[in-house]
């Protein structure tokens, strides 16, 4: 049976569902690597220039991974643009490239190119091509693509309701047992982030994980009404070009706006080119609710981080309680939100 | 009104001339100091990159010499660039500065619609002295890359280096004042006529393409006056990206001039297949362009976090291997210790003579993932 590697890394806490179902619907074994872990994050580090963001390096951990298990096929596709006018991240953009100027010998790479930033042609005609690899006639490959969005959609009905993308993808595998309880809580913080970083433990050094152990609810911007979202980034005065950052600029909006909110935390990656100018004017923009933004890289002390979380979670309880603590910043910065 | 812009290399020359031929009063932002890079840092987002920073620090400059309107070209992504004139309004407003933001988009694909943004900008101007206007600006940007390309020739080839960069100091105040074609050209020849005389010597001369981010190529300051100090170690530099060519490519969309960008991203692609945003599949290309030139080494620089230039950093390792053609790469921030830098230049260009010396003994190879090209004997 044909083998086709799926990293468990950037684009695959959005599309994993789709992918693994239209292989699996054209006859090939789907194959992941393991949740990322050290060693995944430290090959990484060792075949990517140290320029790169910690999300690439991982990324590059897995390809590593899944190189050494020789599959047929490694998918790695060339995101560009998921809609009309908008694009992921250039280095999205190199990805294949990057991957064959660091392993010549590689498997094989699907490098399917998604570019819908004027129509779906492109998208279409490399739908086909690749299912040609596996002998799918025409019908047969527009069926599985089909199928896949299905599922990527009962993933999302999960991701709606609150759950993080990875463990929607989780309930997605096991065909949606109940999950286990989660834990009383009395306050209720937003984390945004790129998806890739904020959803991957590893790499987020499980800060939705340790935020729930401290006693709060955390929404992520899935959860986030669409229209919603698109209303309030529509307000920008120029259309903001990331996908993902117009998301993220959407639903700080939504939830500066939301009564259920107490308190915002956005994750950046250090190096991360949008995270750069979405973080700033996030921090701008959000104007009601107290925000803190944790940057991170490879570097795998959790102690600050820990003590960063505690003190904003002490000062949203302290806030929720007294009623009348300013919003003053007490080192005078930003006086509406660090 | 009062127009000022950033400062790009010698931009600020045909700009000037080009908003003045559209009758506006223009204030210059005085030229990047450290003070100005201190003030970009001090209110700019910590994790933007250079470029943002130090265009701020234009920015407030010129608006405390009194401008009251900014110019700045917009952008449709990837790259971050197409979002800067938005959050350098968002701040410089937040700091409380009365002005007003004019933001160009590159046109979608008629160049009349550029005309016509760049006539709005002008006070009661015709058409055709938009034309005339953009026409002289054009000219003298020309004139200026002539005169560039001259110097750098002669910079390496000099003993008398410090002469040769007081005489391209005084090209471009000239140029800047020049009020006719004529007097631009005697002002060219003048120069030329100069560098010439210069005494030479005859010690052998490294050719050093330098590739990367435009704005970083193109600025002195922000490439800590790289051409300078490999100039001084007899090394000359070509500069991959031209203004003119720039603009031409993204501004004028290839009306004007005939493109090498067709050449280039053919030249790219058995390595990078697609754009990257910015100028990543340029700087892949044109290294390839350099290796078939017989250049001895390429430069790549850019600033720190500049997400095409990583791109084009991962894949320049395998170009480096398979063209043979040494590359380092070098990003700046807002450090200013020139000593580091100029280690890494004698030590690349040192290794590049001993090379070109014997050029049997060194072989280019690839160590891992994370090391630019390395070449000690094979």
């Amino acid at each position: 049976m044909t083998q086709v590697g799926i990293p468990r890394g950037l684009f695959y806490f959005y599309q994993y569902p789709l992918w693994k179902t239209f292989f699996n619907d054209l006859g090939a074994e789907v194959i992941t690597s393991s949740p990322t872990s050290r060693k995944t994050i430290d090959h990484g580090i060792e075949n990517t220039v140290d320029e790169c963001c910690l999300p690439i390096k991982v990324y590059f951990g897995h390809v590593s991974e899944l190189i050494e298990k020789q599959p047929d096929y490694i998918l790695a596709p060339r995101l560009i643009s998921t809609e009309m006018r908008s694009y992921i991240c250039p280095k999205f953009m190199g990805v294949p490239d990057m991957i064959r100027a660091n392993w010549p010998d590689c498997p094989p790479l699907i490098d399917i190119t998604v570019d819908c930033s004027r129509d779906t042609r492109q998208l279409w005609r490399d739908i086909y091509r690749v299912g040609g690899l596996f002998n799918g006639s025409k019908k047969s490959i527009l069926a599985a693509y089909e199928h896949g969005l299905r599922e990527m959609k009962r993933m999302r009905v999960w991701t709606r309701q609150g759950y993080s993308p990875l463990e929607a993808i989780e309930l997605w595998e096991k065909h949606g047992e109940a999950a286990a309880e989660s834990p009383d809580s009395d306050i209720c913080v937003g984390v945004l982030g790129h998806g890739y970083s904020l959803y991957d433990p590893a790499i987020s050094l499980q800060l939705t994980d340790k935020l729930r152990q401290m006693g709060c609810k955390v929404v992520f911007l899935e959860s986030c009404l669409r229209e919603h979202l698109e209303e309030e980034a529509a307000r920008l005065p120029k259309k903001m070009f990331w996908t993902l950052g117009r998301k993220i600029v959407g639903s700080a909006l939504v939830m500066d706006k939301s009564p259920e909110i107490d308190g915002i935390v956005y994750l950046a990656c250090f190096g991360c080119g949008p995270d750069s100018m979405v973080g700033d004017i996030v921090a701008r923009k959000v104007r009601h609710k107290p925000f803190m933004l944790v940057t991170i890289d490879e570097h795998s002390g959790e102690g600050g981080l820990v003590t960063r979380l505690e003190a904003f979670c002490d000062m949203l309880r302290r806030k929720k309680v007294q009623g009348f603590e300013s919003d003053l910043s007490p080192y005078g910065f930003h006086a509406h939100s660090h | 009104m009062k127009v000022t812009f950033p400062h790009m290399g010698f931009m600020h020359i045909p700009i000037k001339s080009l908003l003045e031929g559209l009758r506006r009063e223009v204030v210059v932002p005085p030229p990047i100091t450290e003070h100005t890079l201190a003030l970009g840092i001090k209110h700019a987002p910590e994790f933007t990159c250079l470029p943002l920073k130090i265009g701020l620090g234009n920015y407030i400059e010129a608006l405390q010499a009194g401008a009251d309107t900014i110019l700045m070209a917009g952008g449709w992504g990837p790259c971050r660039f197409g979002y800067y004139a938005q959050v350098q309004r968002d701040i410089l407003q937040e700091l409380g500065y009365d002005f007003q933001m004019v933001i160009l988009e590159a046109p979608d694909s008629k160049v009349s619609q550029l005309i016509d943004q760049l006539k709005r900008l002008g006070e009661n101007v015709s058409f055709l002295e938009a034309v005339q206007a953009i026409r002289f600006a054009w000219y003298k940007l020309a004139a200026l890359e002539k005169a560039e390309e001259h110097y750098l020739y002669i910079l390496p080839r000099t003993t008398e280096k410090d002469r040769a960069e007081q005489l391209w100091d005084q090209a471009l105040l000239h140029i800047d004042q020049a009020q006719s074609r004529k007097i631009i050209d005697e002002f060219v020849s003048d120069a030329i006529g100069s560098w010439n005389r210069l005494e030479q010597h005859h010690e052998p001369v490294l050719r050093i393409g330098l590739v990367g981010e435009v704005y970083t190529v193109l600025e002195p300051y922000s490439n800590q006056y790289i051409a300078r100090s490999l100039g001084r170690l007899n090394a000359e530099v070509t500069n991959s990206i031209r203004l003119t060519e720039w603009l031409n490519d993204h501004l004028f969309k290839g009306y004007l001039i005939k493109s090498r960008k067709p050449y280039i991203t053919g030249c790219a692609r058995p390595y990078l297949a697609s754009s990257v945003g910015g100028h990543g599949l340029e700087t892949v290309g044109t290294t390839v362009d350099f290796a078939h030139e017989g250049y001895d080494g390429v430069i790549q620089v850019g600033p720190l976090t500049c997400m095409p230039e990583i791109v084009a950093q991962t894949i320049l390792i395998r170009v480096a291997k398979e063209e043979q053609i040494p590359c380092m790469t070098m990003y700046f921030d807002e450090h200013s210790g020139n000593a580091g830098i100029q280690t890494r230049l004698e030590a690349f260009t040192d290794m590049l003579r001993r090379r070109k010396a014997a050029p049997g003994n060194y072989r280019i190879f690839q160590q891992g993932g994370t090391n630019s090209a390395v070449f000690p004997r094979g």
